[in-house]
């Protein structure tokens, strides 16, 4: 054994730290697996490092994952791509473990590097490898082999090509249904490098296998098959082929095949053009609309707006409309919630006229919903409607829903509520930010619930952000500092917070005249708790007044509340008064 | 492996009867050797391949077996085939590992402590030679990787610290296995050499003096890992855990729900049954045992305290309270008493392998169920019908709650479940099969049988029925039946005449 010099050294233990006892040190190892090639060099990589990582992997999931994702960035390391296929062997086995993660991760970067390989190479290496894969013993190794076809495909000379789409017609029909859900995810990706010749023979009949599956797992795997296929066919080969299986989905036996078409139908309209669309996908949309199954009306209307988008808006008016009032009554809360979440934007596709006439009426009764999700996911697209309709009509009927919102007894909806009042503010504007909503505000402030409480002073802060410093002192500032007489010490300390929150955004004169009186008075009160409150929040007033200020007002009252009876109050005054004293320094 | 079965080709009519030899024992008690209550067996499961074994106690371990013959099959299983070796073994057993599944808990919230005792086993698919399980107590499911890994002796080492004499400051940081910080900092600050840094550079060739480590040692060693722990969505007690077909989904049972589970996520499940009503006060039933059909992904039968089974369709509705079909058998008329609604409750059904028909075991019976027959069972076993009398007493020592569990032969033709005593018992349930048999979980388990004074022949079925429940029932009054030796759990084996059944924490097997 060679002695190491010492530079050298760091590199040495991370070698030998490939194979230490302990996970963490295995795997940081493996992280810099690249560092290790570097210092091997490319040759010894190839003839060393890679074999040694072959034959070491029956490591812990953590390291094969890790050991995966490095080799996909290999190529440079072992001397660039010419000698890319070292990079095969050690992946291979990493495409046949048990842990799905790793699995997925040595077949993207088998991907990754069968991207950048030559054309020979692939020939020779590569779709070997994908052969044995594909008839592996294990499903594991199988499941794998379907990611790689895509890669592979391309290149492979007339024959070959032959045999890879019979195997992969294998694989569809594979007994585990572990590699048919393989086969059904990675088809569209297939497909997409398949001729069109074979395309409509060859794919079309692994397609029909798969849409006929016994297992409803694949059944629905195939569904997102049909909106990738119907993107590479021609039109009326879609119309001829994928239409008919879709519109036989939508009508599944199996509540989650259905589920599955309600979520991808509008990527096929594209496909299928206009007419189709018209015929056979709006009438299947209606019936998913209107399924016996909630899951799937909850799918189908969290759809409606990219369907309606596609459709024109007579069409959508005409079709949708209809359903999407018999949603909004919907006997499941959470299809009403989904439908709210989107309706939202139907405004812009069906214009003025009838968003006033059709929809309104619609957001209004999902505004008033009994479930406070149905009001907050309506209450969080306003602005979409605010553009159509404008703030009047939508201000009268707004208004009801927030405060009844802003008072609901369970404490989440409430701060729910809160975080879009800014949201709102901005959206609608000063002018809808009425005594009503003010007041409601204030009374967030004094809610039983501490989170509420400190939602609610940073609710006062991006107000005062919004409207400006002037506003502000109208309609915030007055009665916040009101508060702080309040019998109770943790309202009186949420107030010194919102006084700490407000002081920056109001700027250094409304901070002295107003807010700097109020905590220094708080610095009288007799409990501790706000005292050492005080002091901390004079230490982030500071910086922001004068330096005269913190001399005539701040550091007295500090000063005072270091001498305090109470330890923590003595030791966040003297944090505050040592951290002035910085400030000082670095000012002087 | 076909002893049994060329037989029922035959088309002389039902299988002949199994003569049940004594095969294994695992944990057998001394003579006067007290059971320890950790060491009770509380589930038992074969694999699908029949391959491996699996017990769970109730001190939450886990004890795997496997079947010595099959690994020599497994070798040169083609070449067997090929010479037409007699298969004159019966399949034997031998212990594999054991690992702890389950600790005992305690769930502060609800001031419950949550018992170690694991309540299922079930086999998931393998792969790549490693096994892969589940296991249940009351509240969680585990799932278990077991795989054989090689011991790793590392036989150089280059940076061994002691050749780095004078560096003091870098031997100490690897010595002290503390190399996260040295490698974030480089070595030392004085020397400021931040080798690990991606921007230096190394000489093209790279440098000789590293090696690789070299591994050598080809001994293996089983290692249990717990992959994914499903907890926190039973607030009742786990019955029943099962597999979907589709080999990515699992249900998990209690008295109240059924949440379905993807294998790979452990964080949500979905509830796919709920029988808690509103007001507790109006439970009238609970869940007592459920299983995925063996084939259909989307049918999932389960049994209630009630007597029935519900089949129930997981296509139809995401919740699936509204059953598909109900199997239930019309109470006979007259007949009912205060234990009738008590004995009529379900502890436990299985499907036959080809998914036709479903067993379920009462505390009386077994019975058997077409899954295109929903007016009645189609055939009903008594097991131990001498008891009917005493349930009284059974009622009073709580005997009458007890879960017996129950299994079919792989072929389907035969089914079995225990008793007390220590006895279980074997029907033949093929059309026009009578056999019926007794036997006792310990190294002679015809002895009652023997003592019995006409053994049971084929041609007077009937009339041995009723003399050997005279003879058990002398037996009883001889050696006072024993209600605490119950032969609670026992698994076929999938493709031969085996039998595992559970006596205490004892393991016996017998085949035939």
């Amino acid at each position: 054994m060679a002695m190491i010099d010492e530079p050298l050294y760091p590199i040495a233990v991370l070698i030998d730290e490939l194979k230490n006892e302990d996970i963490q040190l295995r795997l940081n190892s493996i992280r810099k697996l690249s560092t290790i090639a570097r210092a091997l060099g490319e040759e010894r990589t190839r003839k060393e490092l890679i074999p040694f990582l072959s034959e070491n992997n029956d490591d812990d999931d953590e390291v094969l994952l890790a050991m995966a994702e490095e080799l996909g960035v290999f190529i440079p390391y072992v001397g660039g791509v010419e000698h890319a296929n070292v990079l095969l062997p050690p992946l291979e086995t990493l495409c046949i473990v048990e842990e799905t993660c790793v699995r997925d991760k040595a077949v993207e970067s088998l991907c990754r590097i069968g991207a950048q390989m030559r054309e020979q190479d692939l020939v020779e290496f590569f779709i070997p490898l994908l052969k044995r894969l594909a008839a592996g013993e294990w499903f594991t190794a199988r499941v794998s082999s379907c990611g790689l076809f895509h890669i592979a495909y391309p290149s492979a000379p007339e024959a070959l090509k032959t045999e890879l789409r019979t195997l992969y017609g294998q694989l569809c029909q594979d007994d585990m249904p572990m590699v048919r859900r393989s086969a059904a995810t990675n088809l569209g990706k297939f497909a997409a490098t398949v001729e069109a010749p074979h395309l409509k023979v060859d794919i079309m009949s692994m397609f029909d296998d798969l849409t006929h599956d016994d297992q409803d797992s694949v059944r629905l795997l195939a569904v997102e098959g049909c909106a990738a296929l119907g993107k590479l066919l021609e039109p009326q080969d879609c119309v001829a082929h994928i239409l008919p299986v879709i519109v036989n989905f939508s009508q599944d036996k199996s509540w989650r095949v259905r589920y599955m078409v309600a979520n991808q139908l509008y990527e096929l309209c594209e496909a299928v053009g206009p007419e189709p669309t018209r015929s056979d996908l709006v009438p299947a949309y209606v019936r998913l609309l209107r399924d016996n199954e909630a899951e799937v009306r909850i799918a189908a209307a969290g759809k409606v707006t990219k369907f309606c988008r596609i459709l024109n808006s007579e069409l959508a008016i005409q079709n949708i409309l209809p359903c999407v009032k018999e949603l909004s009554t919907d006997s499941s809360q959470h299809v009403r919630s989904a439908l709210a979440s989107v309706i939202m934007g139907m405004a812009p596709i069906l214009g003025k006229d009838a968003t006033i006439e059709q929809l309104l009426p619609i957001f209004l009764s999902l505004l008033k919903d009994e479930f406070p999700d149905v009001r907050l996911n309506i209450i969080s697209k306003l602005d979409q409607v605010n553009q159509v309709i404008g703030i009047d009509l939508l201000s009268q009927s707004l208004l009801p829903a927030i405060v009844e919102l802003a008072e609901d007894r369970h404490w989440r909806v409430r701060l729910a509520i809160i975080e879009y009042i800014p949201l709102l503010a901005s959206q609608l504007g000063v002018g809808f930010f009425d005594d009503k909503l003010g007041a409601l505000c204030m009374q967030w402030l004094k809610d039983k619930v501490y989170s509420i409480r400190d939602a609610a002073a940073n609710n006062v802060k991006r107000l005062a952000e919004e409207f400006g410093p002037d506003w502000a002192m109208q309609h915030i500032v007055p009665q916040v500092l009101d508060m702080i007489n309040n019998p109770h010490y943790l309202y009186r300390m949420t107030i010194l917070h919102a006084v700490s929150l407000l002081a920056p955004v109001m700027g250094k004169d409304i901070t002295c005249s107003k807010l700097l009186p109020v905590v220094i008075n708080a610095s009288k009160d007799r409990v501790p708790n706000i005292k050492f409150n005080v002091a901390k929040v004079l230490q982030s007033l500071i910086p922001i007044v004068d330096q005269s200020v913190v001399e005539k007002t701040i550091r007295p009252c500090l000063v005072e509340l270091s001498e305090d009876p109470d330890v923590d109050v003595r030791y966040f005054a003297t944090q505050a008064l040592q951290s002035s004293d910085q400030q000082m320094m670095m000012s002087s | 492996m076909k002893g049994g079965d060329e037989e029922v080709a035959a088309p002389a009519g039902p299988p002949q009867p199994l003569d049940w030899k004594f095969s294994q024992v695992f944990g057998e008690r001394t003579a006067g050797e007290e059971i320890q209550e950790v060491d009770i067996i509380s589930a038992i499961e074969f694999d699908k391949t029949g391959d491996h074994l699996a017990t769970g106690d109730r001190g939450g371990r886990v004890v795997l077996f496997e079947r010595t013959d099959a690994k020599d099959r497994g070798l040169s299983r083609r070449d067997l085939e090929r010479t037409d070796y007699p298969i004159s073994r019966h399949p034997e057993f031998r212990y594999k590992t054991e690992f702890q599944s389950h600790e005992p808990e305690f769930d502060y919230l609800k001031s419950l402590e949550i018992e170690e005792k694991i309540n299922k086993i079930r086999w998931c698919q393998t792969a790549n030679s490693a096994l892969f399980l589940l296991s249940a107590n009351d509240k969680t499911i585990k799932f278990w990787k077991v795989q054989e890994k090689k011991i790793k002796k590392i036989s150089k080492i280059i940076a061994d610290p002691s050749k780095a004499v004078g560096n003091g400051n870098v031997a100490s940081s690897s010595n002290s296995n503390s190399p996260k910080s040295f490698l974030a900092n480089g070595v030392s600050p004085d020397r400021s050499c931040n080798h690990l840094g991606n921007d230096i550079s190394f000489p093209p060739g790279g440098l000789p003096s590293l090696c690789l480590p070299v591994v050598t040692s080809q001994e293996t060693n089983l290692v249990a890992r717990c992959r994914r722990v499903y907890g926190h969505a039973h607030d009742y007690h786990i019955n029943s855990i099962s597999n979907n077909s589709d080999g990515e989904t699992f249900i998990s049972a209690d008295d109240l729900r059924i949440n379905l589970w993807n294998l790979e996520i452990s964080n949500q499940s979905f509830n796919i049954v709920d029988l808690k009503p509103a007001n507790m006060e109006d439970l009238t039933e609970v869940i007592t045992s459920a299983e995925f059909h063996p084939a259909h992904c989307n049918m999932l039968a389960y049994s209630s305290s009630k007597g029935s089974i519900r089949l129930i369709d997981l296509r139809q509705s995401a919740l699936c309270d509204s059953h598909a079909k109900l199997f239930e058998e019309p109470e006979a008329p007259g007949s009912r008493s205060f234990f009738t609604e008590i004995i009529a409750s379900i502890s436990d059904i299985k499907f036959a392998k080809d998914g036709r028909y479903i067993l379920s075991r009462d505390y009386m019976t077994l019975k058997l169920w077409d899954i295109n027959m929903d007016s009645g069972p189609v055939a009903t076993f008594q097991v131990h019908e001498y008891l009917r009398p005493k349930l009284c007493d059974l009622y009073e020592n709580d005997s009458i709650f007890d879960k017996f569990e129950c299994c079919l032969s792989g072929d389907g033709l035969r089914v079995a479940t225990g008793s007390y005593s220590n006895l279980f018992r074997v029907f033949g349930c093929a059309p026009g099969s009578t056999e019926t048999t007794t036997l006792e979980a310990s190294k002679n388990p015809m002895r009652t049988q023997v003592q019995s004074p006409s053994r049971p022949s084929r041609s007077l079925n009937s009339i041995t029925r009723v003399v050997r429940r005279e003879t058990l029932g002398v037996d009883a009054n001889g050696n006072s039946l024993d209600f605490t030796t119950k032969l609670l759990h026992l698994a076929w084996h999938p493709t031969e005449n085996l039998i595992a059944c559970v006596a205490a924490n004892s393991l016996y097997m017998y085949y035939a």
